[in-house]
């Protein structure tokens, strides 16, 4: 029943190389279900590293732990828009089957139920991961059926595989969704128009990252193309961990020849010989198919040694799966995580073009800016260049979902209003809208006719609709919460300040909080802006600030006239007490006149 | 071009910098004081307490990490980076469990030094309590994880100067905490000898000698005499002890 750990093995596969970490971690995980604190120590001496440092990793990603987890490890996705879809109940129903507490094992080792940050499922949510599993569109018939599923011990591979359908929600096609790309097509063109014209090519279409930060694509592969050294690496950014997005995991399930053709331009003009995909884990469902378009284009020439007959051009690409940390999706960080290491951002400069993966020349690009390069190569930068405002040319995909009647994947040009997407997807009363995930920018309803645009409101992709039934302190709330859960934790500001702030807001929400908290949010979101490291904690406030100055009054009127509350409760601090005796009876409470 | 004679302006004053040189190590040579706490000249910086940080030319940075340029703007000593400093010490104190009037390092801790500096009078926010077990397994050496303030200064000690690597971080977040290179998580099963570089760099009272208690009395230490920013850029009196 229970398959051996064999550690030797596992490091053998992966060539004894201690870089290969965070793969390794998860090969034994999906043994063991966790990673035994012999196994650490074994580990270490099999890849010749302290013991230190490979707890140290299996202490940072939410995917490992050295402690027993369940047989079943249930991960239930906890955005704000799975829980708008009554993913809480749903979760409460699970642990009352199984007669545990979030974060339990059950007695007998079969299941453990935790919540884990967006599983990037947005479009049909509530969502949940069951070991290396994603189950969307979750109702009480399913949480049965799965409950049901656990308990009889049915091996995963067994289960019903409509359970694990993830459904593709393409509701508006552009340059890139309505693109039919012959696989080398892009390269062809690239090649015959030589490296460095291939760099100009990507400027001259003012390409920008589409991860959110928009720096200038072809700026970063001149960059990296002219930085000495002879081996360089091209980095594909599929981390997509921003709560609220999913348009990635669209283009890598429907479109991965395009991204993939990117990351292979991408090369040939930086002279790249390796590439990397970096994968989130909660997407376990693009591994297969990932692999197969890989192995597709090694059969047809586009990958490997001399690629399209070209000599010297040898460029093949492995796909390495992250391991539960938002930081990542940052490109040193998302660097040092393919190395084996803690996610933790690095200092700059130098920067990732010059000194990045193993210190060489990286171009980090994400899926979305990889799928547009490829057009771009093929059809030159009118493709792009056409659509668009004149400093955010060509198309950008939104994830659309919340409070609309058809979330999914939308693709626009750059300068659409946000209230043109509103209509598209059907919204009704929206109060407010999220772009671009919590990192992002929150607009209320007189701002609905801003565009969509680096120069306006840029977007990393997100696009999650809040209509006038939802309280925006909860939506807050669980933002500010999930930076606390994601904080690297290297540098004071983020680590401290994201833990007070939801401190703060919990308080405030539960209707606890003073005035005094609402100064005390401004002054910690300011001193994370102003001091932290990396753009985790330089925007983990902005939420919370931009709901404080636009959606007040459902701050105030939670707030007591106080202006200072005892942080102590006393009627709180007695309901252990109460809860051992069983008594709930007026007596066994504080209140203000007294016992 | 101007290399012989490269200068950067630190509230209003002229500093020289060798190429390459941080903005925190360019003042400290010419006997400014930055308020700082990771930063270590032995070691590279890192960067991660930020309390060191400046505007540079309007933006703001951590000194420890940035280059120095010509010609560069630096403001440290202004209201508004004294407010920040003053709350990134204030997350400090709230995050782990500083009570200095029972502490063996008070009196020579750094971060109660820049804390006075800084003009702080309480901690202001409701402090976090975490629950830190002391570890006392090793002979000669304590271990009191309370008032770690996650430096990474022992970490680089050990690892750079002993080539041991006794010292470690785990978790993420708040929850980041120190840990030892042993499978028993005891300081006793590590390699660390009272010689060792990282008995002597931490600038609290984590890392402590055993039998070495009160050797000097309170009111006599190091930072009992002097402010810390009289003293900057000197090196520490008394290795490890306080």
């Amino acid at each position: 029943m229970t398959a051996t750990l064999d550690l030797a093995a596992i490091v053998q596969q992966h060539g004894g190389d201690p870089t290969r970490l965070v793969q390794i971690l998860h090969d034994v995980t999906a043994v063991a279900g966790y990673v035994p604190p012999a196994a650490i120590t074994e580990l270490a001496a099999r890849l010749g590293v302290a013991r230190a440092h490979v707890e140290g990793v299996v202490g940072f990603y939410s995917f490992f732990s050295s402690e027993p987890r369940g047989r079943y490890r249930v991960r239930f996705s906890d955005n704000i828009t799975d829980r708008m879809a009554g993913s809480e109940a749903l979760c409460q129903r699970m642990l009352d089957a199984f007669r545990i507490e979030l974060g339990e094992v059950s007695r007998d080792g079969l299941v453990s139920v935790d919540h884990t940050s967006c599983t990037g499922l947005g479009d049909q949510g509530p969502a949940l991961l069951v070991n290396d599993r994603a189950i969307a569109r979750l109702t009480p018939q399913r949480i049965g059926a799965i409950c049901s599923l656990i308990r009889g011990d049915v091996p995963l591979h067994q289960w019903p595989e409509n359970l694990f359908a993830i459904h593709s929600h393409v509701e508006r096609r552009d340059r890139i969704l309505g693109s039919t790309l012959v696989p080398g097509a892009g390269l062809a063109a690239a090649i015959a128009r030589g490296a460095a014209a291939t760099i100009a090519e990507v400027e001259r279409a003012g390409l920008r990252g589409r991860g959110g930060a928009g720096f200038p694509t072809g700026a970063k592969w001149a960059a990296c193309a002219a930085a000495p050294g002879p081996t360089r690496y091209v980095v594909c950014n599929a981390d997509e961990g921003e709560p609220g997005t999913f348009k990635d995991r669209e283009l890598l399930m429907n479109h991965a020849e395009l991204v993939i053709e990117g990351m292979t331009v991408a090369a040939f003009a930086v002279g790249a010989q390796r590439g990397l995909i970096y994968l989130r884990a909660e997407y376990p469902f693009l591994v297969a198919p990932l692999g197969e378009a890989l192995a597709r284009r090694r059969a047809a020439g586009l990958l490997g040694r001399a690629v399209r007959g070209v000599a010297g051009f040898d460029f093949d690409i492995e796909l390495h799966v992250g391991a539960g940390a938002y930081v990542c999706g940052e490109e040193s960080a998302l660097i040092e995580s393919l190395e084996g290491k803690r996610g933790i951002p690095r200092n700059r400069p130098p920067y990732p073009v010059t000194h990045g993966y193993r210190q060489r020349p990286t171009v980090v690009n994400n899926v979305e800016t990889l799928a547009a390069a490829a057009l771009i190569a093929r059809d030159g930068a009118g493709a792009v260049r056409d659509v668009g405002t004149p400093k955010s040319a060509g198309t950008k995909l939104l994830s659309v979902s919340g409070d609309v009647a058809r979330p999914g994947i939308y693709e626009y040009p750059f300068g659409v209003t946000v209230r043109q997407v509103l209509d598209d997807a059907g919204a009704v009363a929206a109060q407010a809208v999220q772009v671009g995930g919590p990192s992002g920018t929150l607009l209320a309803a007189r701002e609905f006719g801003r565009r969509i645009a680096f120069e306006d409101v840029p977007s990393a992709g997100a696009f999650m609709v809040f209509d006038e039934r939802r309280d925006m302190v909860a939506v807050v709330e669980n933002f500010a919460w999930f930076f606390a859960h994601e904080s690297c934790g290297f540098c004071t500001p983020c680590r401290v300040g994201t833990t007070l702030a939801a401190q703060m807001m919990t308080r405030i929400a539960t209707g606890a909080g003073s005035r005094r908290d609402v100064k005390d949010l401004a002054r910690v979101a300011g001193v994370m802006k102003a001091a932290s490291h990396c753009g985790l904690g330089a925007t983990a406030g902005a939420p919370v600030v931009a709901a404080l100055e636009k959606f007040r009054p459902a701050f105030d009127h939670r707030l007591r006239s106080l202006d200072v509350l005892p942080t102590f409760d006393l009627d709180q601090a007695l309901a252990p007490a109460r809860e051992a005796t069983a008594r709930d009876d007026r007596a066994a409470h504080f209140d203000e006149e007294g016992p | 071009m101007t290399d012989a004679a490269a200068t950067f302006q630190l509230d209003g004053h002229d500093v020289p910098f060798a190429p390459g040189q941080s903005i925190l190590a360019a003042a400290q040579a010419a006997g400014h004081y930055i308020p700082h706490l990771c930063y270590h000249p032995e070691f590279a910086p890192h960067g991660s307490c930020k309390v060191c940080t400046v505007k540079v030319n309007g933006h703001t940075h951590a000194s420890c990490t940035t280059p120095a340029h010509a010609g560069d703007v630096v403001e440290s000593a202004t209201d508004e980076l004294t407010q920040l400093r003053l709350n990134l010490v204030q997350f400090l104190f709230t995050e782990g469990n500083h009570f200095c009037p029972s502490c063996e390092k008070s009196g020579s801790c750094t971060l109660q030094g820049v804390a006075y500096e800084l003009g702080m009078t309480t901690e202001h926010y409701s402090p976090l309590f975490p629950d830190r077990p002391v570890d006392a397994s090793h002979p000669d050496v304590l271990l009191d994880f309370n008032r770690c303030i996650l430096c990474e200064l022992c970490i680089r000690a050990s690892s750079i100067h002993d080539g041991k690597h006794v010292f470690a971080l785990s978790g993420r977040g708040i929850t980041k905490h120190l840990i030892v290179n042993a499978a028993t998580g005891r300081l006793a099963d590590t390699a660390l000898a009272l010689s060792d570089k990282a008995m002597t760099v931490c600038p609290v009272g984590v890392i402590l000698r055993k039998r070495h208690g009160f050797a000097v009395p309170i009111g006599q230490r190091r930072y009992d005499q002097q402010p810390i920013s009289a003293i900057a850029g000197e090196p520490p009196d008394e290795e490890g002890a306080p």
